[in-house]
């Protein structure tokens, strides 16, 4: 349980102050974005107008969460060597994007994951099953961030009772709802772009400052890390404080380690931004300025989670309010006092805001797209305009179910939810896209069978995990059914859905050579894509 | 405005795919990219491996307080820019212009 009490020094005034900036700004570029949001490729995919560099700074700011900044800051403050783990993975999974699913996405879909995977498949069931799936990560992640706002209300404004943090998770479900609704994919990207620019140079002046404090020697501030923490300090050095402890923890973190490097390439909110590019070589480009972005952030986060356990100290953090999502904020206050900290605060708040929006544009697109438009009317919309008054009024539902799902975690530890959106993406959807471009006899009964096999074991394993119950750091501590020793099913749920996608391959004699061939072409060529709108 | 699919007949997508040149583009590109997931991925593996059972090795200091496991996580950030910039000239360089001349062929006899 978080408790709700605000950080010493505090000035919530400035924070909410500078929040509110962030706000007025960004609803002010996402009102002159709308000007052109009129077709359904406005409305999903930016009428495609994004250059590379745009859309990769988005695609940072799109996946550079708060859990990212805060959670493995404070994981390296507090653990040390363990938490930068986490960002190798996050990073390293950005070739498996690369090299094989961004580029060719990008050539044979329109709006959607469900774009691809149906293709050269039977259309209803295939993009039912991959809507499902789109939906279920996008609602797993969603939830994890509204909760992570709770925590950051408590930790960063001062609120700590129940009806007013539950009010501020409100104000940030609607404002997110407004830049889905009047912005489309074209302010949400804007949103993601300034979002993007705000943490990132944040993160680099803090690393800055930090360095200059030790010299701009890493060596020096490593060993002020280690003395500040005392006797044993030197662990934080070196792996094994978080995941070391016996082999089904270091098992743990191998099955963590695998579902992070193969999930980014299968989360839908990262693949539908590919679409907002106009050509291949630009979804590429994209790609170059997101692992740069991404990379150089993470090496900040080295730099600030071994800089707040040298200044701020690992055992101030792990009591703070928060815990480790505390290391960024407590150290930015003791770098640059009230002022500093309000900006980190905002930035933060700003990165909820920012993510869940890109969440809420991706669900709605793929249930207005593939289920309204295809499964239910089999593909004869009356209009484009009456698909995204449905992807419309989907965010607004969207939106509501975040913030009620958001108001009733916010005191829950439902840290396990990233962990589940990432080994649902690496289950369900990646084999299902890799085997749906690179594999000729792929068929629609393999397609169900991964998505749809993939999803189940991710959350039959997690939901009888030590992650849901059975211990005090469950979700549901007095309970007991954790039959399945890992919190993290990525070892096991991955390969299972690679196999299943194989058998209910095999198992089915379908096959539509023609239409294998077109995908092929397509994807390979980019021969008859979508180009940019001309406005 | 952009060619939709329906004025692709459905010969000239078999057609290209038949073709000599789209042979090629699909074997430098499947040549590339899958060896490299292959190294990468191995790679990736290999450090997750000795940072989560070889504590005693990833601890060994090599200049201050820069030990073996830093400078191997280090790596893997420069091992995924490397192959970034490789894979951005393999592709530019390799398949961008294939790739050009078969669009233009696939588009150019819808018109």
């Amino acid at each position: 349980m978080i408790m709700a009490q605000e950080l010493e020094g505090s000035n919530p005034a400035l924070n909410i102050g500078i929040f509110t900036a962030f706000v007025v700004v960004t609803l002010f570029v996402v009102l002159r974005a709308s000007r052109n949001t009129k077709t359904a490729s406005d409305y999903y995919a930016a009428g495609r107008a994004f250059s590379g560099p745009q859309n990769g700074i988005a695609i940072s700011g799109d996946y550079l969460s708060a859990a990212s900044f805060l959670g493995i800051a404070g994981a390296i403050a507090v653990y040390g060597y363990d938490g930068f783990l986490y960002s190798i993975g996050f990073l390293v999974a950005w070739l498996v994007a690369l090299l094989l699913v961004a580029e060719l996405l990008r050539n044979t879909g329109k709006f959607t994951m469900g774009d691809v995977l149906a293709f050269r498949m039977r259309q209803r069931p295939v993009r039912a099953a991959a809507a499902t799936s789109t939906m279920a990560v996008s609602f797993f992640y969603l939830l994890a961030q509204m909760a992570g706002a709770g925590i950051l209300v408590s930790l960063l404004l001062g609120i700590s009772s129940d009806v007013g943090q539950s009010v501020v998770i409100s104000v940030v479900g609607v404002v997110m709802i407004i830049y889905v609704l009047v912005g489309g994919m074209k302010g949400t990207t804007w949103v993601q772009i300034i979002k993007a620019g705000l943490l990132i140079s944040g993160a680099a002046l803090m690393t800055v400052w930090v360095l200059g404090k030790y010299g701009l020697n890493f060596s020096a501030l490593l060993q002020g890390a280690v003395d500040k923490a005392g006797p044993g300090g030197e662990s934080l050095l070196s792996p094994g404080a978080q995941y070391g402890t016996d082999a089904l923890t270091q098992l743990d973190f191998l099955s963590l380690a695998i579902a992070l490097v193969l999930g980014t390439a299968g989360l839908p909110h990262v693949l539908m931004r590919f679409y907002t590019v106009p050509t291949a070589k630009e979804a590429r480009r994209s790609v170059v300025w997101a692992i740069a972005l991404i990379g150089l952030f993470y090496l900040f986060t080295l730099v600030l989670g071994y800089g707040a356990g040298a200044i701020v100290g690992s055992d101030v953090i792990a009591n703070a309010p928060g815990e480790e999502n505390s290391a960024a904020p407590l150290l930015a206050q003791a770098l640059g006092g009230p002022l500093l900290l309000g900006f980190i605060a905002a930035v933060a708040f700003a990165t909820i805001l920012a993510v869940v929006a890109g969440l809420t544009i991706t669900a709605s697109a793929s249930f207005a797209h593939d289920i309204y438009a295809n499964v239910i009317k089999k593909g004869k919309v009356d209009s484009k305009e009456a698909e995204v008054r449905v992807a419309r009024i989907t965010a607004i539902v969207i939106g509501a179910v975040a913030i009620v799902g958001g108001i009733l975690a916010k005191n829950q530890n439902v840290a396990f939810l990233v962990a589940l959106a990432f080994a649902v993406a690496a289950s369900a959807n990646l084999p299902t896209i890799l085997y749906s471009l690179f594999w000729k006899r792929f068929n629609t009964s393999g397609a169900l069978w991964s998505i749809y096999g993939g999803l189940t074991i991710t959350i039959v394993l997690i939901v009888f995990s030590p992650a849901v119950s059975g211990g005090s750091e469950a979700m549901l501590p007095n309970a007991d059914f954790d039959w399945f020793p890992l919190s993290n099913p990525g070892l096991v749920s991955i390969p299972a859905s690679f196999f299943l996608g194989w058998l209910g391959t095999i198992l089915s004699s379908e096959h539509n050579e023609q239409k294998y061939a077109e995908m092929e072409v397509r994807s390979l060529t980019g021969a008859g894509a979508e180009k940019a709108a001309a406005h | 405005m952009t060619v939709s699919e329906r004025e692709v007949a459905d010969d000239v997508w078999t057609d290209v795919h038949r073709s000599a040149d789209f042979a090629q583009l699909r074997r430098r590109l499947r040549g590339f990219v899958f060896p490299m997931t292959g190294l990468f991925l191995g790679w990736y593996l290999l450090y997750v491996l000795l940072a989560d059972y070889a504590h005693g090795f990833m601890s060994t200091k090599l200049v201050g307080n820069i030990n073996v496991g830093l400078v191997l996580g280090l790596l893997q950030f420069v091992s995924t820019f490397v192959i970034t910039g490789l894979y951005v000239r393999f592709a530019n360089r390799n398949l961008d212009p294939i790739a050009d001349r078969l669009r233009a062929e696939v588009e150019g006899e819808s018109r």
